[in-house]
């Protein structure tokens, strides 16, 4: 009785909705904040939108969205059974994760270099709603790129499943709820892109 | 099933023995007995700081401790009750133990995430410790943690709000858990109309749990960013709003009040039925009423919220939701009184600790409905009746919700039964004790003695001494109950048979103690829960 494997398909993809869930209330939260003081600082915002890379916005956004059709892909392949091609592509999914956090870093850093990072000496000389913005800015991206990070880790110990054959083709639900995380990680960014860098 | 005559007390299921057959375990019944040893000795820890609070509040002026310290005591009782003992009592201790065998289940659907929520409870609870010790001193800021004061004062919040989040998130874990193994893991025919209302009581609050928990989780997030990063989002000086952060904090916080007590209530409407040998009144109405708290409850966080400022229109609609609230509450207690009514009565415990939840939860949830309407409660508003309030709801109802579930089925996991007469007089004494602690503070608050203050005019000194003789005979009785509990379930008479109760719920068809799997014959679904025809108590 004691080796009794008990195997939920359905219960594991259920329980990985539930917590997909929490994270979307997670963010929901700061998403709140940006409405209401959006709502307070609307010209200010404007002016710190403008402020802000759309160029490495939107590259970002491409390779998020690519990182989003590997993991899919990975997921179709060790669906039919080809082991080396879902490794390939959850590879090629920690790469996209990788290349997202340096455009990332380089765009923090330029922000740096202008002093602009939270409670900065040149932020407290701005105006309250530009403060309020940029800490929002710092604030939400730095959670989504904690994600990100996340993310990665929870990929690469996929890998070392896949390896080890814990994943294969007739149970794959690990991967598939590593896919479902990382596709959430993705769509929170594309609440965030427009928000940050598109509308205002 | 060679070994399904050992219970899980004897048989681990992991192969290892002794102290590391309990931390590595992920059977639920072991988990949920953990979870219930740590949260006890938190909530002693707690009673003692709270009576060190009443003491030094039994005279105007210094009495025991200075006013930082007593600011340190109240925040520590607060943070040590709400998020460490009363949120995970019920639910995670009571509903480890109870739910997948009332489903028929041989466990919850995720045991090792199970043991993880455990471990993370622990941590939550050891961080909680060490912001006592460590930093700048105790945190003083009350368990509410409101902005601006927390975002500057030099005590070690940071610490405390990182614990409150691993807590938080362990909470969640739970919830996601129980909601999987209700929707996946009942036996077969077990149709959701065929449910245990505890196990129904906890459906609605896992719910809660995972889409409440979540916000507290970015708010103590934030706070914890504010005064790392000085970012200044609840703070004036630099554009940000405090009553962003009430909103925020309260939009959990309301709803976890829910956590606390739909499964108290779930306690109730499982033990009410068995006493009274009837089936309860109204099954669908009660199942479907703690959903419909679960909802309701989650809309009306702003009534916190009614003298930070908001439009009058905004507060006329919090406070009518909050008046809906009240009515699934009432739902229930007509139904269990309706359950009540021409029963054939035995007085037992369980029974004695469920009615004493129905008075108290009464009082409470009727003084709720005087803080839910904007006028009134501009009055009392953060004075001693909204003290009083929160006590009888939380201690009246889901403390004496998990005492009732304690002599309900502690005897059933440890094959033992306490003294019940001795129990019956631990009830009296705290029943008396309770309301000389708590009564006499609604009437001080009605004259406006405010909570949370060190000093006060000496006019209310009566109601004050008063109450903190109460919470010596509350503190009596906790020690008589706590006592005969833990002889009995040490040294007590066996219990004869599966059934001691007469109950009809799955739990009790098993052996008592229930072996690893929980069952050692196909679990009988075709009985409904509250069926007790045939079913007679095992002498």
């Amino acid at each position: 009785m004691s080796n009794h494997v008990h195997k939920d398909y359905a219960g594991a993809k259920l329980g990985m909705w539930l917590f997909l869930f929490t994270e979307v209330l997670l963010f929901g939260g700061m998403f709140v904040l940006y409405s209401a003081y959006f709502h307070e600082y609307p010209r200010e915002f404007h002016i710190g939108g403008k402020q802000l890379d759309v160029v490495i916005g939107t590259l970002n956004t491409v390779v998020l969205l690519l990182s989003s059709f590997s993991i899919a892909a990975a997921i179709t392949y060790i669906q039919q059974g080809k082991k080396k091609l879902a490794l390939i592509y959850t590879y090629l999914t920690i790469g996209a994760a990788f290349i997202f956090l340096v455009n990332k870093t380089i765009e923090w850093r330029a922000k740096f270099h202008h002093g602009i990072w939270p409670d900065s000496p040149h932020l407290r000389e701005l105006s309250h709603g530009e403060n309020i913005f940029f800490g929002l800015y710092f604030l939400m991206t730095g959670l989504h790129a904690l994600h990100v990070i996340i993310g990665m880790v929870v990929l690469s110990v996929m890998v070392y499943f896949l390896k080890k054959d814990v994943i294969n083709q007739q149970d794959f639900v690990k991967l598939e709820n590593a896919g479902l995380y990382w596709h959430i990680v993705d769509l929170i960014w594309i609440f965030l892109f427009p928000l940050f860098y598109l509308v205002l | 099933m060679s070994n399904s005559t050992l219970s899980f007390w004897e048989e681990t299921g992991n192969g290892r023995t002794g102290i590391m057959g309990w931390l590595t375990s992920t059977d639920h019944k072991r988990i949920g007995l953990m979870y219930l040893y740590i949260l006890l000795a938190m909530f002693i820890v707690g009673v003692f700081l709270g009576l060190a609070i009443r003491l030094e509040l039994i005279a105007p002026g210094r009495t025991i401790m200075d006013a930082q310290t007593y600011n340190t005591v109240f925040t520590l009782h607060g943070v040590i009750m709400i998020f460490i003992v009363v949120i995970p009592s019920i639910p995670a201790a009571i509903g480890n133990l109870v739910l997948p065998i009332q489903l028929g289940a041989e466990d919850v659907a995720f045991p090792r995430l199970n043991l993880f929520s455990w471990y993370l409870y622990v941590g939550g609870t050891l961080l909680a410790l060490v912001s006592l010790f460590t930093g700048g001193g105790t945190p003083d800021t009350g368990w509410t943690f409101y902005v601006p004061f927390s975002e500057f004062t030099t005590t070690n919040v940071s610490v405390a709000v990182i614990a409150v989040f691993i807590l938080g998130f362990s909470s969640i874990l739970t919830g996601l858990n129980f909601i999987t193994t209700i929707h996946r893991l009942r036996a077969p025919d077990m149709t959701w109309t065929k449910i245990p209302l505890f196990t129904w009581s906890l459906y609605a609050t896992g719910w809660i749990q995972v889409l409440a928990t979540p916000v507290l989780g970015i708010t103590v997030l934030l706070i914890f960013a504010e005064r790392v990063l000085g970012v200044g989002l609840f703070d004036p000086n630099k554009g940000g709003d405090p009553i962003l952060y009430q909103h925020l904090f309260w939009i959990y916080s309301h709803p976890a009040v829910y956590i606390m007590i739909l499964p108290a209530m779930g306690v109730v409407s499982d033990i009410i039925p068995v006493f009274a040998r009837k089936p309860i009144f109204g099954y669908k109405t009660i199942a479907f009423s703690s959903l419909m708290i679960a909802f309701a409850g989650s809309l009306v966080w702003a009534h916190h919220m009614f003298t930070s400022g908001m439009s009058d229109t905004a507060v006329l609609i919090f406070s009518l939701l909050t008046f809906i609230v009240a009515i699934p509450s009432a739902i229930k207690v007509f139904n269990w009184t309706a359950t009540l009514y021409k029963g054939s009565i035995s007085v037992e415990p369980p029974l004695l600790y469920a009615l004493g939840f129905i008075f108290l939860f009464s009082v409470g949830g009727l003084t709720g409905l005087i803080l839910g309407s904007a006028g009134t409660d501009i009055h009392v508003h953060d004075t001693y009746f909204v003290v009083s309030h929160f006590h009888y709801v939380i201690f009246g109802g889901t403390g004496f919700g998990l005492f009732a579930a304690m002599h309900f089925w502690l005897p059933k996991y440890y094959g033992r039964m306490y003294d019940k007469t001795l129990s019956k007089v631990a009830f009296y004494i705290l029943f008396v004790g309770f309301n000389l602690l708590y009564f006499p503070l609604f009437i001080i608050g009605l004259q406006g003695m405010p909570r949370r203050y060190y000093d006060y005019l000496p006019q209310y000194q009566d109601g004050h001494i008063i109450s903190t003789v109460g919470s010596w005979v509350l503190a009596l009785g906790l020690a008589i109950m706590f006592y005969n509990l833990i002889k009995g379930c040490l040294k007590g008479e066996k219990v004869n048979g599966r059934n001691p109760w007469g109950a009809a719920t799955l739990e009790w068809t098993t052996p008592t103690p229930p072996p690893l799997l929980n069952f050692d014959r196909e679990p009988d679904t075709s009985r409904k829960p509250y069926d007790f025809k045939g079913v007679t108590p095992d002498e």
